[in-house]
Parts: structure tokens; sequence; C-alpha cells
């Protein structure tokens, strides 16, 4: 079982999805700690998102105040913040757009960041502007473990480029070693 | 990175406001509200709690401009068109029975919702007997929904957004642009009464066939979602219908018995006898 880290949340944009989907294959079902994703999305069209992300795991877009279970993958809803309350219930903001963006990375990143601190591990994916830098940080800053995907194999790499260059220690990798760091964990 | 407010702080702040000028925002979910402190502290350039919570106590302009900020403002006509549909499809033909129709949208903000809804009435044929009651606790929002004076840019999205509730007319005969604005037409306001209203201190004022009180509910506490449920609960006639945000659940409820499911995924409920 994972012992360092309570929750594992990824945000990606464009160009991260089939990299999304590679890693969710690859999560082992013992994996405990639940897994948060957040993708840029388009707003007010009807989607099968979590349908495509995986055939293998269900994925479930969370209601507001639902408990934030163990074993389980979440995936951000469409036109709203996903955000984690002290008691470890998701809460759900329709407030403005942050950095474009609604699900914003950064708001999920910088929530979880507060509630779930040193055992957070937090991976930012291919993406073309550069939501979710500053949440890396956060995530960064209350001790937790901050990943990107490797600019250079990234199909957009303004996104994980901005956190390098904006959160001091954080991990570039390639797919498969984000995979083998999640299952390493396990 | 911007500074954290401590709960000390935040439990200050939320009695201020409530003591000093009768908002109460305690069973507010902290996790957003919190973040709005923070963003309006950047806002307004203030390095410290401290400084926030002085000029609260100090300055009521000030406390206008923080309720403006914290409260979200944020809403689009024909959010979630597939609700829309919904409702077109399964809740209006319903509403066609009674030979008043009375509907209240609780936390309307700027009103385009309202809008929405004054529409797909107006296409059923009923909005001639009809009263929508809008409200919303935020009097900077009601003003501006009052005029029916929205901004052109986003008029693009909301036509997509008509089009795929099942809209067949053309949405622009619902609005006369002019520069950067368009003005929602007469006849469709002229059924709407906008006016203040709080949620969480202010009591039943009618009765209601549909109370569409959507995306309001994400900001409270369990408590407080209990709360103005009841509220809702009280203020619906016997089988009338209340819709939520598509992704507010009142599971987590007890009164959720009180209701019947009327659409699983678009939250439209309706009040067992």
């Amino acid at each position: 079982m994972n012992n360092r880290f309570d929750v594992i949340v990824i945000g990606g944009s464009a160009g991260s999805l089939l990299v999304l989907t590679e890693i969710l294959d690859a999560l082992p079902h013992q994996l405990a700690p639940p897994v948060v994703i957040v993708l840029h999305r388009l707003r007010n069209v009807q989607s099968e998102m979590g349908r495509l992300l995986s055939s293998r795991r269900k994925i479930v877009e969370p209601e507001d105040k639902e408990p934030v279970r163990e074993h389980c993958i979440y995936l951000a809803p469409q036109n709203y913040h996903l955000m984690v309350e002290a008691e470890r219930t998701f809460m759900l903001d329709y407030s403005e757009l942050v950095n474009y963006s609604r699900p914003s990375i950064d708001v999920t990143f910088s929530s979880i960041a507060e509630v779930y601190g040193a055992r957070t591990l937090g991976i930012l994916l291919s993406g073309a502007n550069k939501d979710g830098a500053e949440g890396l940080c956060q995530i960064m800053a209350a001790g937790g473990t901050g990943l990107v995907q490797d600019p250079r194999t990234a199909s957009f790499d303004a996104m994980p480029q901005a956190a390098i260059d904006m959160c001091p220690g954080v991990l570039p990798m390639g797919v498969e070693d984000i995979k083998k760091f999640i299952i390493g964990e396990t | 990175m911007k500074e954290d407010i401590s709960n000390a702080d935040f439990l200050d702040i939320i009695n201020i406001v409530r003591l000093q000028y009768g908002y109460d925002f305690t069973g507010y979910a902290q996790a957003s509200i919190k973040r709005r402190l923070l963003r309006f502290m950047g806002h307004m350039r203030l390095s410290s709690v401290f400084d926030l919570k002085h000029r609260l106590v100090n300055d009521q302009e000030f406390f206008s401009r923080l309720v403006q900020y914290i409260t979200v403002n944020v809403t689009e006509m024909f959010r979630d068109p597939q609700f829309y549909r919904t409702l077109r499809e399964q809740v209006l033909p319903k509403l066609a029975a009674y030979p008043n129709i009375k509907i209240w949208h609780a936390g309307c903000s700027t009103g385009e919702e309202v809008f929405s809804m004054a529409i797909l009435l107006q296409e059923a044929g009923l909005l001639s007997r009809t009263k929508i009651y809008a409200t919303d606790l935020n009097p900077v929002n009601l003003e501006k929904a009052v005029t029916g004076i929205l901004p052109l840019d986003n008029m693009k999205d909301f036509t997509q957004n008509y089009i795929q509730s099942g809209g067949l007319g053309d949405f622009s005969n619902y609005y006369t642009a002019r520069y950067d604005n368009v003005l929602i037409k007469k006849e469709l306001r002229e059924h709407i009464v906008f006016f203040q209203h709080n949620l969480v201190t202010d009591k039943v004022f009618n009765e209601f066939q549909l109370i569409c009180c959507r995306n309001v509910f994400i900001y409270f506490n369990r408590e407080l979602q209990n709360a103005v449920l009841q509220l809702f609960y009280d203020s619906l006639s016997p089988r009338g219908y209340l819709a939520m945000g598509i992704k507010e659940t009142m599971r987590f409820a007890d009164i959720h018995r009180k209701f019947e499911v009327v659409h699983a995924q678009h939250k439209i409920y309706r009040r067992k006898e």
C-alpha cells in the first residue's frame, strides 16, 4: 500500500489525454489513495470524458459534498472548479474562470495542498498554458511532492515548463517514469 | 505565495460581517469563501488579515465591496442546456395545468437564468399567466438584473446553449443589440420581479409551483443546505417542483424523503403531497 501519499492529483490540458489514459491504465487496483484528475474541457457540451479516459477503471465525476474515498478515481466535472474541504469532502465552485479555465488546475491543486499537505502527490502533464504551475508550487510548499511530464516528451510543453520555472525541486519525468513512480509507491 | 487565513481569523471575519452588517456567512462552505477572501485581499492590495479586519470594522463601503467580491456572481443563459431541455419537456407541461403559475428563482445573480426561464415559458405559451420571483442576496446583482442589459460578447455562447436546450425560435428575437450590449425584450422581463432575499436569514414569502435554485447549495455547508431545503419545502405547493444544479444533491439531507426524484441526472425533484 502507498505509505507516503493520501491523495494523487493530476492536471492536464492540450495533449494530455493519451498520457493520462496510459497512466490510469497502469494504476494497480490496490492503489489506496484517491486519484483526482483535472482536465481542461469544453463547458456546455455533453461529454463522455470519464469513459474515454479508461475502459478499465470507473471514473467518477463527484457531486457536491461527496466524501473523497480511497481506491476511487475522480474527474473534475465540466464548468465547475473542484475543491476539497477540510473534512475531506468535495466542494464544487462555479466562480470566475482561473487561467481562462473552469475547472482550473490551480484551484484544485491549491485546495488539496491545504487539506492533505505533505501527503499530496501532484502531477502536471502536457498543456498549452500555465494553469497548474502555481498550484503545484503550493503542493510542494506544503511539503508534498510535485512531478511534471518532461517538457521534451509533452505534446505541449508550456504547462510543465511553467511548473519547472516556477517551483524549485519539481521532478520532470517521462511517462514511463511517472507510472513507475506511482506504482513504486504501492 | 499569498498569506493564509487561519481558522480563528476566518471566524473573526465572519463574525464582524454578521454582527456589524447582518450578513450571515457562518454556514458557508469554507474552502471557497477562504479562497475568495484571499483573492479579495490581493485585489485590494491588503498585506495582512489584520488590515482586512481593520478596514471591515471601520468602512461600510469596504464591506459592500467585500460582499460583491466574495459572493459568486457568475451565471450564464441556459447553463447546462440539457437541464433546460428536461424542464421544457417534463416540467412545463405539468405547470400548464395551473391557472396561475408562480416560480421562484433563488440566488438569481444578474438574471441570466431567469431570462432563460422566461424564454422557455414564452415558447410553451405559459408566460402570460406566470409570475417569476427572482431573488439574490447581493443588491448590486439585482440592480444589474433589473436593467435587462447583458454584454453582447456572451450572446454567441448563449445562442449555442439555447439551441442545445431545444430552442426552436430565433434566439436574437429575444433581445435588441446596441453597441456592446443587448437588452432583453421587455415582454419577457415584465413577468419577472427582482428583489433582495437572503436564504440564510429570510423566510417563506409565497407559495410556488417551481423553485429554481441552481449552483447556490454548493456554497453552503450541510447544515445550511438542510435549512434551505426546509425553506424550499415550506415554500412549495404540494407536488411543486424543485430544480437544483446538476452537481448538487439532496441525498445527504434527511429531508430528501419528502421529495420524489423527477430527473436524477438533472436534479429535478418534486415535493410529495
